[in-house]
C-alpha cells in the first residue's frame, strides 16, 4: 500500500520538493546579508539614536519579498489542502477506481490510513520546513517591522513559526473529509478553500486574543503611543489626541483595543479630545513642538488605556495553536475512518 | 464450501427508492452464475452488496461464509471486477501488476503475466491508453491473479464490441477450468450469458424472479400455444410466467416439474434468452393489468 500510496503521489511530491529546494537556496542565499545589513544598521543607529528611521527604511526596502514570503508560507497549507486532501478520494470515485482498488485484500481503512499518514506528514513536512526557513530569514525583518506587521500581528503569526504546521494537516485532512463527503473535485476544492478561509478568519479574531487572558494596563501617553494630537483652532479648547495599536515598554505586543481615557476614567475612544488650553500655555500654536504639549496632557491625567498581548507570548500562542489544529485534524481523521468505513460506498 | 452467496431477505436503499429488495438466494459453489436483468434492476447493486462495497438496509448476506469485505482475508477470497473495468490512467500496465502483488497475499504473479503477454499487452503501456477491450482484459487480470474464491463480475462486456467480448468470456471460461473457482457476473444480454452460465438467477424490478441451474430451468419451462384458455383452467402444477391473449389463441410460458399431456396444446421449449424475456414481460403484463383495473 506505501508503494502504491507513493507511485500514485510520488509526481506532485516531486513538484512540490522541487519547489522547496528552490526556496531554501534562494533564502539561504539571501538571508546571512540581511541579518548581517541589520546587525551593521542597529550598531549605526544606537550611536545617535535613530533606529526608529533606519526600521522604517530598512523593512521600506524589503517589504514586498517580506510579504511574498509571508504570503507562501499563509498559502502553503491551502495548497495541500486543495491539491492533495480534497481530490484524495473524490478522483477515485469519480473514476470508479474505488471500486478497484477497495478490492484489493486491503481494507478501506488501511488504505486511508496509508493515504492519510503519508501525504498528511509530507504536507506537515513542507509547511513545517517552510514556515521555519522563513521565521529564520525574516527575522531581522520581524524585528523591524511596525506594528500591524509585526510577529504577533495576525497576518504574520500564521505565518511563522510551527503554526503552518497545524495548518496544513488540519487543512489536508479538512480536504478530504470535504472530498468524501461532497464526492466531486472541483466543488470539494471550493468547499475546502472557503470552510479554510472561514477557520482562518475566526482564529485570530475571536480565538487567539482569548487564549491566554489578555493584559490590560494604563500607559502615559508618548511617542510610543500617540499617533499625533491636532489643535483644534475653532472650537479653543480641545486638543484631538489619536493613540496608535501600540504599547510603551513592551514592543511588538498585540494590541487587542486602545483607548484613551480622561482623568476621571471615562473612556474616550481610540480617537479623543483632551480638555486643555490651545489659546496659551504648551498647547498653543504658538508653543511650537508637541512635546511639550503631551507632557502636559500626561500632567492633567490622560492615559492610554489597552488590552494587548506582549510579544513574550509569541512561542506559547504557536504552541496552543498547532495543538488545537492538531485536535481539529485528529477529530477529523477519525470521522473520515468512521464514515469511509459506514457510509462511503 | 457449498455454498458461495447465500442471501435472506436482502434489501437496499436509496433514499426513499428501494434499488433490491426482498432477495433471498442460495448458491452453490463450483458454477458460472449468470445474473440477468433489464438496465435498473437491482443487479449491480445486489453484486456491490456481494463484494462488500455496499452495506444492506435490510436482510442479511454471506459470502463464502463470512460478511462481504469485513477483513483483509475475506476480500481475498473475493474478486471483483466493477461495471466499466475502471483502472489507474496515470498508471502502467506494469504497475498494475505490481499493485496487484504489494496488495494480495494470494497473488499469482506468473499467472498475470502470462495472460498479458499473450493477450500482447505492452507492459510499459499506460492503462489510460488502452482500448476498452484491453483494459477490460486487464481489470479481469487483476481479479484472476489475485486467486479468489469467488470472482464476481459487473456488467464486464457491456462495452466491448462483439468480437472483444468473445475473446473476454473466452478467457473467463479458461481460467475458471483452470484454477476452479465461482464465478458470479451479470449482464443485460442473456445472448453473452448463454455461451458460458451454468446458473442463473433471474432479477427484474429489484426483485429475484427465478434462480436455478441453466438446465433445470429450461427442463422446466414450457411454452404453451392453444386456443385461448383462461389461466385459472390450467392444472395446479403449472406456474404461469406470462401469458398472451388474443380473440381465439392463447399463449402461455409455465414452470412445472410434470409433463404436459394435454393435446390442445403445442409445446415449445425455450432458450434462455426467451426464459428471461418472460419473466420480464410478466412484469409488464402485471403493470398493463394494474392500469385497467385502475381504470
Amino acid at each position: 500500500m506505501i508503494w502504491l500510496t507513493w507511485r500514485q503521489f510520488r509526481g506532485s511530491a516531486a513538484t512540490m520538493a522541487a519547489l522547496l529546494v528552490t526556496l531554501a537556496v534562494v533564502l539561504a542565499l539571501t538571508g546571512p546579508g540581511l541579518a548581517s545589513d541589520y546587525s551593521a544598521g542597529i550598531a549605526a543607529c544606537t550611536q545617535d539614536n535613530t533606529c526608529d528611521r533606519f526600521y522604517d527604511h530598512f523593512f521600506g526596502g524589503h517589504e514586498t519579498s517580506f510579504m511574498a514570503l509571508t504570503l507562501v508560507v499563509l498559502l502553503l497549507p491551502v495548497l495541500a489542502g486543495l491539491f492533495w486532501g480534497a481530490p484524495l478520494i473524490t478522483r477515485e470515485l469519480e473514476a470508479g477506481t474505488h471500486l478497484m482498488v477497495w478490492n484489493q485484500s486491503i481494507t478501506r481503512g488501511r488504505w486511508l490510513a496509508v493515504k492519510l499518514g503519508l501525504m498528511g506528514l509530507t504536507a506537515v513536512a513542507v509547511a513545517g520546513l517552510c514556515g521555519l526557513m522563513v521565521t529564520w530569514w525574516s527575522d531581522p525583518l520581524d524585528k523591524s517591522a511596525a506594528e500591524n506587521l509585526a510577529l504577533m500581528a495576525p497576518l504574520v503569526f500564521g505565518a511563522r513559526g510551527i503554526a503552518p504546521m497545524g495548518y496544513a494537516a488540519f487543512t489536508f485532512v479538512l480536504g478530504v473529509t470535504v472530498g468524501m463527503l461532497v464526492r466531486r473535485t472541483l466543488p470539494a476544492m471550493a468547499l475546502t478553500l472557503a470552510v479554510f478561509a472561514a477557520i482562518q478568519l475566526a482564529m485570530p479574531l475571536l480565538v487567539r486574543p482569548h487564549l491566554v487572558p489578555p493584559i490590560t494596563s494604563t500607559f502615559e501617553l508618548g511617542k510610543t503611543n500617540v499617533n499625533g494630537i491636532g489643535v483644534n483652532r475653532d472650537r479653543g479648547g480641545y486638543v484631538d489626541i489619536q493613540l496608535r495599536s501600540a504599547v510603551p515598554g513592551h514592543a511588538g505586543a498585540w494590541v487587542l483595543s486602545a483607548n484613551l481615557i480622561d482623568p476621571s476614567g471615562r473612556t474616550l475612544g481610540s480617537e479623543g479630545a483632551a480638555q486643555i488650553s490651545t489659546t496659551s500655555g504648551p498647547c498653543a500654536p504658538s508653543a511650537g513642538g508637541g512635546d511639550s504639549c503631551i507632557v502636559e496632557i500626561n500632567r492633567l491625567g490622560y492615559r492610554q488605556q489597552a488590552t494587548y498581548q506582549p510579544l513574550e507570548r509569541f512561542w506559547p500562542f504557536q504552541w496552543i495553536e498547532t495543538g488545537i489544529y492538531t485536535l481539529l485534524t485528529l477529530g477529523l481523521s477519525w470521522f473520515c475512518f468512521w464514515w469511509i468505513r459506514r457510509r462511503l460506498s | 464450501m457449498n455454498t458461495v452467496l447465500q442471501a435472506q431477505g436482502l434489501g437496499r436503499k436509496y433514499g426513499k427508492r428501494w434499488a433490491l429488495r426482498e432477495c433471498t438466494l442460495d448458491i452453490p459453489a463450483g458454477h458460472v452464475v449468470g445474473l440477468v436483468g433489464p438496465n435498473g434492476a437491482g443487479k449491480t447493486t445486489l453484486l456491490k452488496l456481494a463484494s462488500g462495497q455496499l452495506e444492506p438496509t435490510a436482510g442479511g448476506i454471506t459470502v463464502l461464509g463470512g460478511r462481504p469485505a469485513s477483513g483483509p482475508a475475506q476480500l481475498a477470497r473475493v474478486g471483483f471486477v466493477a461495471q466499466d473495468t475502471p483502472v489507474y490512467t496515470g498508471l502502467s500496465v506494469a504497475d498494475h501488476l505490481r499493485l496487484g502483488s504489494r496488495l494480495n497475499p494470494r497473488w499469482d504473479a506468473t499467472m498475470a503475466r502470462d495472460r498479458l503477454a499473450r493477450l500482447g499487452l505492452d507492459p510499459a503501456q499506460r492503462a489510460g491508453k488502452l482500448s476498452g477491450g484491453q483494459r477490460a482484459q486487464l481489470a479481469l487480470t487483476l481479479g484472476l491473479a489475485k486467486r479468489p474464491e469467488l470472482l464476481i463480475l459487473d456488467e464486464p462486456v457491456a462495452s466491448l464490441d462483439p468480437l472483444a467480448r468473445r475473446e473476454f468470456l473466452q478467457g473467463l471460461m479458461e481460467a475458471t477450468v483452470e484454477h476452479e473457482f465461482s464465478v458470479l457476473l451479470s449482464s443485460h444480454l442473456v445472448s453473452d450469458l448463454e455461451r458460458v452460465c451454468d446458473f442463473l438467477i433471474v432479477l427484474v424490478d429489484s426483485r429475484v424472479q427465478v434462480t436455478g441451474e441453466a438446465d433445470q430451468l429450461l427442463a422446466t419451462h414450457h411454452r404453451l400455444t392453444g386456443p385461448r384458455r383462461d389461466p385459472d383452467r390450467l392444472p395446479a402444477d403449472q406456474h404461469v410466467v406470462c401469458a398472451r391473449h388474443t380473440d381465439r389463441q392463447s399463449t402461455y410460458v409455465i414452470r412445472t416439474d410434470a409433463p404436459i399431456h394435454d393435446p390442445a396444446w403445442t409445446v415449445t421449449q425455450l432458450g434462455l434468452e426467451d426464459l428471461v424475456l418472460a419473466y420480464m414481460d410478466r412484469r409488464t403484463t402485471d403493470q398493463r393489468v394494474a392500469l385497467e383495473v385502475q381504470r
